[in-house]
This record gives structure tokens, sequence and C-alpha cells, in this order.
């Protein structure tokens, strides 16, 4: 039980990462990253609502009709966004100005669903809430990184910080502006997706089909 | 299921199969009951502090652009220092209306056809639609002279309506700042709106020219030492042109003839009447 529980938490942190394995939540992903603190403040927002909700669904697991089961698990979901995103209006009024729409797109985003769907419905709520902080956290650890090169060589700043003295400023680093254009985490994402792939073997999958060799006989 | 057997009303329903009509129903209703309470509990419990929230940006902002921020004290205090006015556009003069200025919202005014008009194609530069017929201006005081006087400005960039806040001293022309509290430009390019070190050139520079003309303006480029009218430019943006064309633009609407031209002139031959 105890080990299931860190498993819960562990394994979505790389072995099954919901960005880079599962490349869930991609959207959010390029939107709310080009600052490290609003990518921080997701990811709390997304973690506590991929919890909660997990929690809250597995403890109705058992009389949840099967034919309105996603609407079931998508009202449960707007409602804790919708709390999640009132709470930050009121106590986090600057990061939510910067989130503005993103928080709200939360409801639609396929890691809190996914899990909604795959491991709530059938496991206990205490398990789903630690799986919901597992994938919030690797969810939110790929975002962090995102972040951390974005805002670093976009602008030359860390949590609006200055780390490399920019040339608007007198210094001598000239901001790469493509960084922080929605395109670079795509290009970020996919070079941490080949990195972990490249140190991780096992999560390479087998290609769906093998053009074979054609052979100049079988030609003529 | 069936050996947890219950009775009363819910607890027979809840004892159904799942694949049930009425148990399907018995659970939306339940459902949607709950978290719509759930939802309007922290809507209703959390309406005040939001409030809150945004009239303490506002404030922030005009303290900022007026450079009173820097000044000891609270916000609130800092802000009592204002006098605060609506007046109507058209006519330029103080509006005798009763509603109450600190708490008057020029952005649902103009969505409000009672309280707005609607701005002729040709004459929007700023690319507004609607223009409310009130307006809020910030008066800030030193004795009985006016030193600085904020008034509220908004118009399209490249992705986003910008809405911000531009301070003039006393003689009616000369800015002291110009800042946006809310846009949503590119960060990095157009956003760089919110740049200190570009903030700080709008500090001297002068709104009209000999002709009373509105001549304020971002360029293409760099404002140098032989840059001619230099006290009337800005330098622009790089990669956001048209994020710097929209300043412009929304300068030359909101201290223009449909804007608050009529209100300065008024205030500056005041001046040279007393």
């Amino acid at each position: 039980m105890a080990s299931q529980a860190k498993n819960n938490v562990i394994d979505p942190l790389i072995d099954n990462n919901p960005i880079t394995l599962q490349v869930l939540g991609i959207c959010s992903a390029l939107a709310v990253t080009t600052n490290m603190m609003s990518a921080l403040i997701m990811s709390l927002a997304l973690t506590t609502v991929t919890a909660f909700s997990s929690a809250f669904i597995s403890a109705i697991r058992k009389h949840i009709p099967g034919s309105i089961r996603i609407i079931v698990q998508m009202t449960i979901i707007a409602s804790l966004v919708i709390v999640v995103d009132q709470i930050l209006k009121a106590y986090a009024f600057e990061a939510s100005k910067q989130l503005s729409v993103f928080v709200g797109l939360i409801i639609t985003n396929c890691i809190v669903l996914g899990r909604a769907e795959a491991y709530a419905m059938k496991n206990p709520p205490v398990m789903s809430f630690l799986d919901g902080i597992g994938n919030g956290l690797g969810y939110s650890l790929i975002l962090m990184l995102v972040a951390f090169f974005r805002e670093l060589l976009g602008a030359g700043k860390l949590f609006g910080h200055q780390i490399i003295p920019v040339a608007n400023d007198g210094g001598w680093y000239i901001p790469n502006g493509l960084m922080l254009l929605p395109p670079s985490a795509f290009f970020v994402i996919g070079l941490l997706i080949w990195a972990v792939r490249s140190w991780k073997k096992e999560q390479v999958e087998a290609p769906d089909y093998q053009i074979h060799q054609v052979h100049r006989t079988e030609v003529l | 299921m069936a050996e947890t057997k219950k009775t009363g009303l819910i607890g027979g329903i809840l004892s159904l199969p799942n694949d049930d009509p009425k148990k399907t129903l018995f659970i939306a209703v339940l459902l949607c009951l709950v978290c719509s309470i759930l939802v309007s509990t922290a809507a209703v419990y959390l309406r005040p502090i939001q409030t809150e929230n945004k009239k303490d940006d506002i404030k922030k902002n005009i303290l900022a652009v007026t450079g009173l921020n820097d000044q000891a004290g609270t916000v609130d205090e800092l802000f009592s220092r204002f006098e605060v006015k609506l007046i109507d556009l058209s006519t330029g003069e103080y509006s005798d209306t009763d509603i109450d200025p600190v708490s008057y919202d020029q952005k649902a005014a103009s969505a409000d056809p009672q309280t707005s008009k609607n701005i002729p194609d040709d004459q929007d530069i700023a690319s507004i639609g609607r223009q409310a017929n009130l307006a809020p201006v910030y008066i800030l005081k030193e004795g009985d002279k006016v030193k600085q006087i904020v008034l509220p400005v908004h118009g399209y960039g490249l992705w986003s309506t910008l809405y911000g806040f531009i301070s003039i001293e006393g003689d009616y022309n000369t800015i002291k700042g110009l800042r946006f509290y809310q846009h949503a430009e590119t960060p990095g390019l157009g956003g760089e709106v919110d740049n200190p070190k570009w903030r700080a050139q709008w500090e001297g520079k002068k709104v009209f020219d000999e002709n009373g003309d509105v001549e304020i303006r971002v360029i293409r480029g760099h404002v140098g030492p032989d840059t001619v009218n230099a006290e009337y430019k800005v330098d622009g943006l790089s990669g956001a042109t048209l994020t710097s064309n929209g300043v412009t633009n929304l300068l030359q609407f909101w201290l223009g003839e449909d804007g608050f031209e009529p209100y300065l002139k008024n205030m500056q031959s005041e001046m040279g009447n007393s």
C-alpha cells in the first residue's frame, strides 16, 4: 500500500510523465511558460485541480452512471477550476492577471480528465488523490523546465530578476525573441522528450509501420 | 452493491443499478446542485476581496504614473491626495451628474448605449468602437495649483486593447508619465510597453505643438539628438511596430478633440486668465 502510494507520486515525474511520455497538456505548456512565475502558479493550480478532482470523482465512482460519466467528471473539474480561479483573483491578483484565461482552460486540460477517466474511476480516493498530485507534479516539472529556458534565453531573467544583462539595458546579451513566442515551447518540449527518451530507452515507442527494403529484383 | 442495503428515498435510489434512468437523473441533479453551491459560495464569498484588488490595482497605477508611489504611505493614504472628477468629453467641462467619480466604471459605461456613443469609423483611430460620455480625471494639487493631472486612455495595439493612464503636468502640455495596467501584447516585443526604460522616456515630452495640434507620437527607431521636434517623439519598440502605432493612435485619439483636448484647452485658458 505504502509503496503503491509512493509509486503514484514518483512514477509520473519522469517514467510516466504526462507531458514527455503521454504528450498531454501541451496547449497550456506552450502558453504559460514565457516566465517562471506564471508557470509556477499554473503548476500549482493544475496540481490542486487534478488532485482534488481525482479524489472527488473516485469517492463517488461507484455511483456514477456510465452513460453520463464524462459529463459528471467535467462538471466536477469545471467547478474546481472556477473555485481555484476565484481564489487566485482574490489572493494572487497579479498572477491571475498574467494567466488570464489559461486558468479557465485547465478545464480542458487533457491531463485532468485523463487521470479522472484512467485512474480515479477505478481506484480509491486517497490513491487517486496521490495520483493526481503525482501527475500534477510531473506536469509542473516540465513546465518549470521549459519556462526556465524560455525566460532565461528570451528575456535574460528568472522569476523576473535580471540574470543576464540584456542589450536593451546596456548589457551584452541580445535576447532571443523567438523564445518568448509559442513555437519555442514546441522546440524546448521536443528537445526534452528527445533527452528523456535517450536516457530512458524503454520510453521509445516501437514504430507503427516499417517501410521494408525494396530490392531491385522485386521491382523488376 | 446489494450488501449495503439502504432505506429511505435516497438510499433506495442509490441502491438502484447505475444504468437505471432514475438514478442517472438523480445523480445528475444532485451533482449539479452540489457543484453550483460550491461555485457560488466561492464567488460570493471572495467577491469583496476581488473588487478591492481591482480598485487597488488602478490606484497603484495612478500613483505609479505620477511618481507618487516612491513616497511613504499606504496606497489609500497617497491616493486620497487626488481629487477625482468626472468630465463630459463632448464639452470638456466638469460633469454635473451625481455619479460618484471614484466608483465610476468607464469600461462598463462604454458598453452601455445609454452612457456612451458610437465612434464613426473614420474618427476611431484608437479602434475602440464605443466611447463613454464621461471620463474620470485624477487631479493632484499642491496648494491651489494643479501639479499633475492623470487621464485614463485606452486603444488597440496588436493583439489587445491597452488600458493605461497618462499623467500631464500643471501646464496641461508636458507629459509626466505613461503607463499601461492591462494589455495582452507579445511579451518581450509589444509587452515592452511595460519596460521601465521605455516608460522613462515619456517624462518631459510635450503633447501639443505651437498650433495646438496633438503632436506626441511613437516613432520608428530611435530619438537622437538631431531628431527634428524630439520633444514630441518617443523611441519605437523594436519588433513591435503595430503596438507602437497603437500607442500613438490611442494617444492621438484620447488627447485629440474626441478625447481630452477640449478639457485640456479649457484648463489652459483658465490658467491663462487667472
